[in-house]
């Protein structure tokens, strides 16, 4: 069948239907599918295992738990997402949540001290979030200018931040946590807790801020001049230039994207305890990047989606809580982690070469296809 | 000519097919046994794949090698250099931070079981230069040295195996006169020892004063084998080209408006000393197809790069229109309305991992959005109408741009620039790897661009594309313009004389 007979038949269906199926039509949609779906076999074969071990695991009481947990791990790897897709790494977006936490606890605790004036500022809950997202966007802000002003690689730079971070946070209070973050009515800042326990609509609200960031990043992503050049720079960066893209500013924007997103999962950590410890979220930073890796994203840039990072976070998340669920010791979940990451990144190198090969394949078909309908409409 | 006679490796009926695209059809070449056998073809004709296949980088897909009359597999470059096939790479392939003597022993280190014999592999690779009438201390650094005795370094490794078949990809590209004479004084030498050199030049004058043979490839076919002796510099290019360059490149006097570009004094050093772009100065006017014909390293590239802002330490005045363009990003001078086809599609031109859609739209982006919301639906419509204006062959632009032959690929770089309005389109080798058929495609589109009022101004190592496609043609050698000629005065003669970076050097 050629393919204007395929497009003949796939004009006769309902449009929604035809939209969908015109997409899968080109190889490339089927290349990023298969990749999502690799994930989502995990993620299918992660719950069939433990709900056969365990009858509670597949209930929805625990399933809204584990739910609350996913989005911790899959706002920051939303943001790392667009790190990774530029070819670059955050390897502080665990720190940078620790500080994030640490900076709202203390403005909670404590308020904002103004030592020469012996003076007390107390903030509302939403701004001390806002001031906690901007610790986090200021933290992204300095990965970005080391990397585009000084030349330092990502990782480096970003390894300095995760030491830098930790080590401000740990300073914040002397290596000691904020215990109560509670607030009080006369400083109108009560109802921090919201954040990370409260519900909307019977629905956790920690899952409602998910749903949000998804569909903002994958507007940002799919529909904005930043996501396609976001793409194309982790694609290819010389061509980019050539394009007139303003690389540094793109990296820039990424890295502020992830430290916003890494804030994010630091403010929602200190609501759920109630408390800001200076090593909350410690070693995040690998949950993150295992989640964008499992969601089909390459590390060299240019190939991954919003969509398969938070299969990819549903996949660690409930690994792990399942793991916990059936009594395995938090030592082997830390082995069982590691495995799938590495498995996972096998996966795809296998599936890129066999892609190369096929791709080579629809060359030559399109060409084949092309000049019989060029001497076809010669005839 | 009995193709048995001494060929000690033979391509018998070769053909190779890279995805769509037949890259050889049907070739058949000899290589005698000490004798140079000299290999000519425009690009694209096929002879990389060919000396490739020779050498074990690509497996023919039909046909068969033959050594020493015996069919042989060549499945890896290590299984030929066993069969004592080595190549050298136009590029050298050697590693700059290693030394002379670590770089000839790359890969057959001389072992003990106490480590590399690294004094035993410095005598060997002295001996070995010297051989070559060299004297490079083999400790010295490869990135430290000249081209051209990097060049021996690269023959000095090949040599330091068994070799009967050495196969040279341009390898005076990058040498001056002098380093010339000693590598043909070390090609005659070796084949004196009873080699079988495999040359490749774009240099006629080469291969008439150093071939014993020479083979003609056009789009993949062997058209002509001959003794040098029986022929001259006229039969190979016209069986290069195979047929009248008007034909390939019909030609229509255009009317010429007011100059657009105007560049005076472009000037781009080159670290480490020298300069790229010497005191360039000339205008290109609205209509006017301009060509810029040079020798690699001539400094073509670098001034187009100089010219879109891709280099910021050139200085130099660049006026677009009448507008100062000093200081000006990339981006902003696309926006004026300038913009590069940069010269390697695969590593400048185009996204791999992106559609054709997206390749297209890439600079043209800001123009498509509104506070950053892109308009999809009329990026689809207008790439799709770029996309079907130059001719990319493609039944849907969100194929992946990867799945486009050489050709399609360069039309959706042309597209890419068109989306962008230029008034002025710089190409920089816009014809490089790109079939026949696609060639005369783009001169048509490039034709049509021009007499819409758009300034090319296009670069060229190939004379005849030069002579076939430009109004007015500039030669550049050692960074400067060493020549300008109307298309009616113009002709290969002249402009390879101009292009000779020596002649420079004598004028300076």
């Amino acid at each position: 069948m050629s393919s204007s007979q395929f497009g003949a038949l796939l004009r006769t269906r309902p449009g929604w239907l035809q939209e969908l199926l015109d997409e899968l039509h080109t190889p490339h949609a089927w290349r990023s599918l298969l990749l999502r779906l690799r994930a989502f076999v995990a993620l299918i074969g992660i719950v069939i295992v433990f709900s056969s071990i365990s009858s509670s695991f597949f209930t929805g009481s625990n399933l809204r738990v584990m739910t609350e947990h996913v989005a911790i791990v899959a706002i920051m790897a939303i943001g790392e997402t667009f790190v990774i897709l530029t070819a670059g790494i955050d390897l502080s977006v665990g720190s940078v949540a620790g500080l994030a936490g640490m900076i709202a606890g203390g403005l909670l605790n404590d308020g904002l001290v103004l030592h020469p004036f012996d003076a007390v500022i107390w903030f509302n809950v939403p701004l001390v979030i806002l001031i906690g997202l901007g610790v986090g966007a200021t933290a992204g802000a300095v990965n970005g200018a080391v990397i585009t002003k000084l030349g330092v690689a990502p990782f480096i730079a970003t390894l300095g931040m995760l030491s830098v971070a930790r080590g401000v946070a740990d300073l914040r209070n002397d290596g000691a946590t904020f215990p109560d973050l509670g607030g009080e009515p006369k400083h109108h800042n009560t109802g921090f807790d919201f954040l990370g326990t409260g519900n909307l609509a019977h629905i956790p609200f920690t899952i409602v801020l998910l749903v949000l960031f998804v569909i903002v990043a994958v507007y940002i992503a799919k529909r904005t001049a930043f996501g396609r050049r976001v793409y194309a720079i982790g694609g290819n960066e010389r061509a980019s230039e050539l394009a007139g893209i303003r690389v540094h500013r793109i990296k820039m924007g990424v890295y502020v994207i992830s430290g916003i997103c890494a804030a994010m999962t630091g403010l929602l950590i200190t609501s759920q305890l109630g408390a800001a410890f200076p090593d909350t979220a410690t070693s995040y930073e690998l949950n993150a990047i295992a989640a964008v890796v499992l969601g089909g994203s390459s590390l060299f840039g240019g190939r991954g989606t919003i969509g398969g990072t938070v299969i990819g976070a549903f996949v660690i998340g409930f690994l792990s809580d399942g793991l916990v669920l059936v009594g395995v010791s938090e030592f082997w979940q830390m082995i069982a982690k590691g495995t799938v990451i590495v498995a996972a990144v096998a996966l795809d190198e296998a599936q890129r070469r066999r892609q190369s090969r096929a791709s080579a394949a629809v060359a030559s078909i399109i060409e084949e296809v092309v000049s019989s309908e060029k001497s076809a409409a010669q005839a | 000519m009995s193709a048995a006679r001494k060929a000690v490796l033979r391509a018998a009926d070769v053909s190779k097919v890279f995805g769509g695209t037949v890259a050889l059809n049907h070739v058949d070449f000899n290589v005698y046994r000490g004798k140079v056998n000299a290999l000519v073809g425009e690009n694209g004709a096929g002879k990389s794949t060919l000396i490739g296949i020779l050498a074990g980088v690509h497996q023919p897909t039909a046909g068969e090698i033959l050594l020493d009359g015996q069919t042989v597999q060549l499945p890896s470059p290590r299984a030929a250099g066993e069969h004592g096939i080595r190549l050298i790479h136009q590029e050298l392939l050697l590693f700059p931070n290693l030394s002379v003597a670590e770089n000839i022993f790359a890969g057959s280190e001389l072992r003990s079981a106490a480590g590399v014999r690294l004094r035993e592999q410095e005598r060997e690779a002295a001996r070995l230069l010297e051989r070559l009438g060299q004297r490079v201390n083999p400790r010295s650094l490869v990135g430290d040295l000249a081209v051209g005795a990097q060049q021996m370094v690269a023959i000095a490794k090949a040599l330091s195996q068994q070799v009967r078949v050495l196969i040279m990809d341009e390898p005076t590209s990058a040498l001056s006169t002098r380093e010339v004479e000693s590598l043909f004084q070390v090609v005659r030498a070796l084949v004196a020892d009873g080699v079988a050199v495999v040359y490749i030049s774009h240099r006629l004058e080469e291969i008439m004063t150093i071939g014993d043979f020479v083979t003609v490839l056009r789009d993949g076919k062997q058209v002509a084998e001959a003794a040098v002796p029986e022929i001259d510099s006229h039969w190979i290019v016209e069986h290069m080209i195979g047929r009248d360059p008007e034909a390939l490149f019909p030609y229509e006097a255009r009317p010429v408006g007011e100059p657009l570009l105007e560049v005076a004094d472009l000037t781009l050093p080159r670290p480490g000393g020298g300069l790229w772009v010497d005191r360039v100065s000339f205008s290109v006017s609205a209509g006017e197809i301009v060509g810029v014909y040079g020798l690699m390293g001539a400094g073509r590239t670098e001034l187009l790069q100089s010219l879109v802002g891709e280099r910021r330490e050139a200085v130099g005045c660049v006026t677009l229109n009448g507008v100062d363009l000093h200081h000006e990003a990339i981006g902003a001078r696309i926006a004026r309305g300038l913009f590069l086809v940069p010269e390697d599609r695969q590593r400048e031109g185009l996204v791999q991992a992106l559609s054709v859609k997206e390749n297209v739209s890439l600079a043209s982006l800001d123009e498509l959005a509104a506070f950053g919301n892109l308009a999809v639906r009329r990026e689809a419509r207008e790439v799709g109408a770029v996309v079907r204006d130059v001719g990319v062959k493609v039944p849907d632009i969100n194929h992946p741009v990867t799945a486009l032959s050489g050709g399609n690929q360069q039309k959706v770089v042309v597209a890419k620039a068109l989306l962008t309005e230029p008034k002025v389109l710089l190409m920089d080798d816009p014809m490089r790897g790109v079939d026949v058929g696609a060639k005369a495609e783009l001169y048509r589109i490039m034709k049509r661009l021009a007499s819409e009022g758009i300034a090319i101004l296009f670069t060229s190592s190939d004379l005849m594309e030069v002579l076939g496609m430009a109004d007015r043609i500039l030669v550049m050698a050692r960074g400067r313009i060493t020549g300008e000629f109307a298309r009616e005065e113009a002709t290969s003669g002249l402009l390879v004389a101009a292009s000779n970076p020596h002649a420079v050097k004598a004028v300076a």
